[in-house]
């Protein structure tokens, strides 16, 4: 090594430092610092597209219930190690955290998607939580596989509550499902708690089952349907999506048409889902599905199964740690569907409308891709 | 012709004599019992039994080789009739009763592999099998003599470099990842990896890169961990899982 150059290791361990450092004082102007961190060199680069920042006034009277009526924001998938193992992850999620707390006006809330730890461990969670105390506006969870499975979301509950719940806001019904359960894999094969926890996490790891919100939640959320209008538009979020795109893969809900067929007499239905990592649109009768960004790291789309209505994103760059992961945004129009805002990191924002999913693709079609995905 | 078989035979039992003592004298105090055979005098082929007493002439037969299975187990049949008679109180399972084992060894897959009917081994002559079957192919190379369980081995030699490099693909640990992040969590089943891509101008390099130089930029960077040398036999198992999961995938390299 020539004299007075640092190896990418040392360079490296330098930043993670004086990163860390800056996580134990974290102030509102050590966030912004650190936050700065995060997003200088996208800035630098004049990449970060102010637009996406801002929430759009959008001007389109001439449909009626196409008006924004509230907004509330999104951060999912960080997958966050224990601080000491890996700090690129947790500098995503503050990234993130900043994202939101730079939109003005703020959200209503903030839905965190699910697959806030790596590998579901009380260092992960409690890191998890710690930062994103740092965001302005209410937070509302939702729990992923890789939360769950170490200790079958104990201390996922004792954090955040319990994994299903509902709430109204302003005129939407907001329903938060449990869909990552798994029918036992485990106890015939002797596995211990982090064997079953590793075999949930390998995405193409087959030993595992197929997820499912199950009998009882499925019970649950009849009842709690029960109780609503069928002209109340409805809101669903669901770490996984809740149709059946790839199943190797668990982009998948095994009881998806159970669940589909319980959504099916309300008017106006959108479902917001994690795990898949790639902006992913579908319209299957009256529901309409938005996947959401991670923060950690994109997933290639697979193989087959992607809706016909997904106009997939560019391939993400691996050069660049920030490429195709990011946070984003939802409109919720006074007619109570939603236009989904993916603020891609490092790239033009992209919206997908709900107008466009409405007229099967007809109307408001989103930026096609320069690359087609391999 | 004659001479020069007789020569043969007493060069056959100097070496053995010799081998024999040598052995002697290398371990004096350890005494095997020999089963010293009976030479035929007609030349005829002499089969032993393992007790080191009993013997069998098999009348008219030279060539030990061109026995039969069935003749084979009438012969081994017949030297158990004599052992029987020699020890009537001894004991022995017969054929029907199996030892219980609580695994049973199974076969590799390999070696239970169908054998081609008159097809050819390694061991066999391609010529003369070739010349047998009638034929009318090109022999005498190398790939003649192979059968379908050589090819059933080849395919399981295979299958366990890929098996090895999915075990790699799939362990931040073997990678030598300072984060725990290994190939899987952005490359599913491999995925978007795009092998058959390869060599090409890899723009943010600023060089022709091929695979393995790939390979080695991810270790370094999302992985945080050291590349590898290019002969690293992690390397070579990486390399080979990427290439069998896109088998049948047309080769474009230098594709963007
Ligand atoms: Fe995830
Ligand atoms: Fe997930």
């Amino acid at each position: 090594m020539r004299k007075g150059v640092k190896s990418i290791e040392t360079k490296h361990y330098e930043e993670r430092d004086s990163f860390f450092d800056g996580l134990r004082r974290l102030d509102r102007r050590g966030f912004m610092r650190l936050a700065g961190l995060s997003a200088g060199i996208a800035a630098a680069k004049g990449l970060l597209a102010p637009q996406s920042f801002q929430l759009i006034s959008v001007a389109e009277a001439a449909t009626p219930g196409a008006k924004p009526k509230f907004s509330f924001a999104y951060i999912s998938d960080s997958h966050l190690y224990k601080k000491e193992l890996n700090d690129r992850f947790v500098r995503s999620l503050v990234r993130a955290v900043d994202d939101v707390n730079r939109l003005d006006p703020q959200p209503d809330f903030v839905l965190y998607g699910g697959d806030l730890a790596q590998l579901g461990q009380k260092e992960e969670l409690a890191l998890g939580k710690e930062i994103l105390k740092g965001l302005k506006a209410p937070v509302k969870m939702m729990v992923g596989e890789h939360d769950w499975f170490l200790d079958m979301g104990d201390y996922w509950r004792e954090q955040f509550g319990e994994p299903q719940y509902s709430f109204d806001h302003k005129g939407i019904h907001f329903v938060t499902l449990m869909s990552v359960n798994e029918k036992d894999f485990w106890t015939a094969r002797n596995m211990t708690p982090m064997e079953r926890m590793l075999t949930v996490a390998g995405l193409d790891n087959g030993v595992q089952s197929r997820f499912e919100v199950g009998a009882a939640g499925r019970e649950w959320l009849k009842r709690d349907l029960a109780k609503v209008d069928k002209n109340t538009p409805l809101v669903v979020f669901s770490h996984s999506p809740l149709y059946k795109y790839y199943r190797p893969w668990n982009f998948w809900t095994d009881d998806a048409d159970e669940v589909q067929a319980l959504l099916r007499p309300f008017k106006n239905v959108t479902v917001i889902h994690g795990h898949t990592h790639q902006i992913l649109s579908n319209q299957i009768g009256n529901i309409q599905f938005h996947g959401m960004l991670s923060t950690a790291w994109p997933w290639p789309y697979a193989p087959e199964g992607l809706p016909s209505l997904t106009v997939p994103m560019n391939r993400p760059d691996p050069f660049s740690n920030f490429d195709g992961c990011g946070d984003g945004r939802m409109e919720v129009l006074e007619g109570g569907l939603v236009d989904k805002l993916y603020s891609l990191w490092d790239r033009d924002p992209v919206t997908v409308k709900s107008s466009y999913l409405a007229s099967g693709g007809r109307k408001d079609r989103p930026p096609t891709s320069r690359l087609p995905p391999y | 012709m004659h001479v020069r078989n007789k020569l043969g035979l007493a060069a056959l039992g100097l070496g053995l004599g010799l081998g024999l003592s040598a052995w002697q004298t290398a371990s004096a105090d350890s005494s095997n019992p020999q089963h010293r055979v009976p030479r035929s005098s007609d030349g005829d082929v002499v089969i032993a039994l393992c007790d080191g007493q009993t013997t069998l002439e098999v009348e008219g037969v030279k060539d030990p080789s061109s026995i039969s299975r069935e003749k084979a187990q009438a012969i081994s049949d017949e030297l158990m009739t004599a052992w029987r008679k020699k020890n009537p109180d001894a004991r022995w399972d017969p054929p029907t009763r199996l030892v219980a084992q609580a695994n049973p060894p199974r076969p590799p897959p390999a070696s239970s592999a169908p054998v081609k009917a008159g097809g050819q081994t390694a061991s066999s002559d391609p010529d003369e099998a070739a010349r047998r079957a009638g034929a009318n192919v090109q022999d005498g190379h190398t790939y003649g003599a192979f059968s379908a369980r050589d090819e059933a081995i080849w395919k399981a030699s295979a299958e366990q470099a890929v098996k090895e490099g999915h075990r790699v693909f799939h362990d931040a640990k073997t990678l030598g990842s300072t984060v725990a992040i290994s190939c899987d969590m952005c490359h599913p089943d491999g995925s978007n990896t795009h092998p058959e891509t390869y060599p090409k101008y890899q723009v943010q390099l600023g060089r022709v890169a091929l695979l393995r130089d790939m390979i080695n930029w991810c270790i370094e960077n999302p992985v945080r961990g050291k590349p590898l040398a290019e002969d690293d036999p992690r390397m070579k198992a990486m390399e080979a899982y990427l290439y069998a999961q896109r088998k049948g995938v047309k080769l474009e390299y230098g594709k963007h």
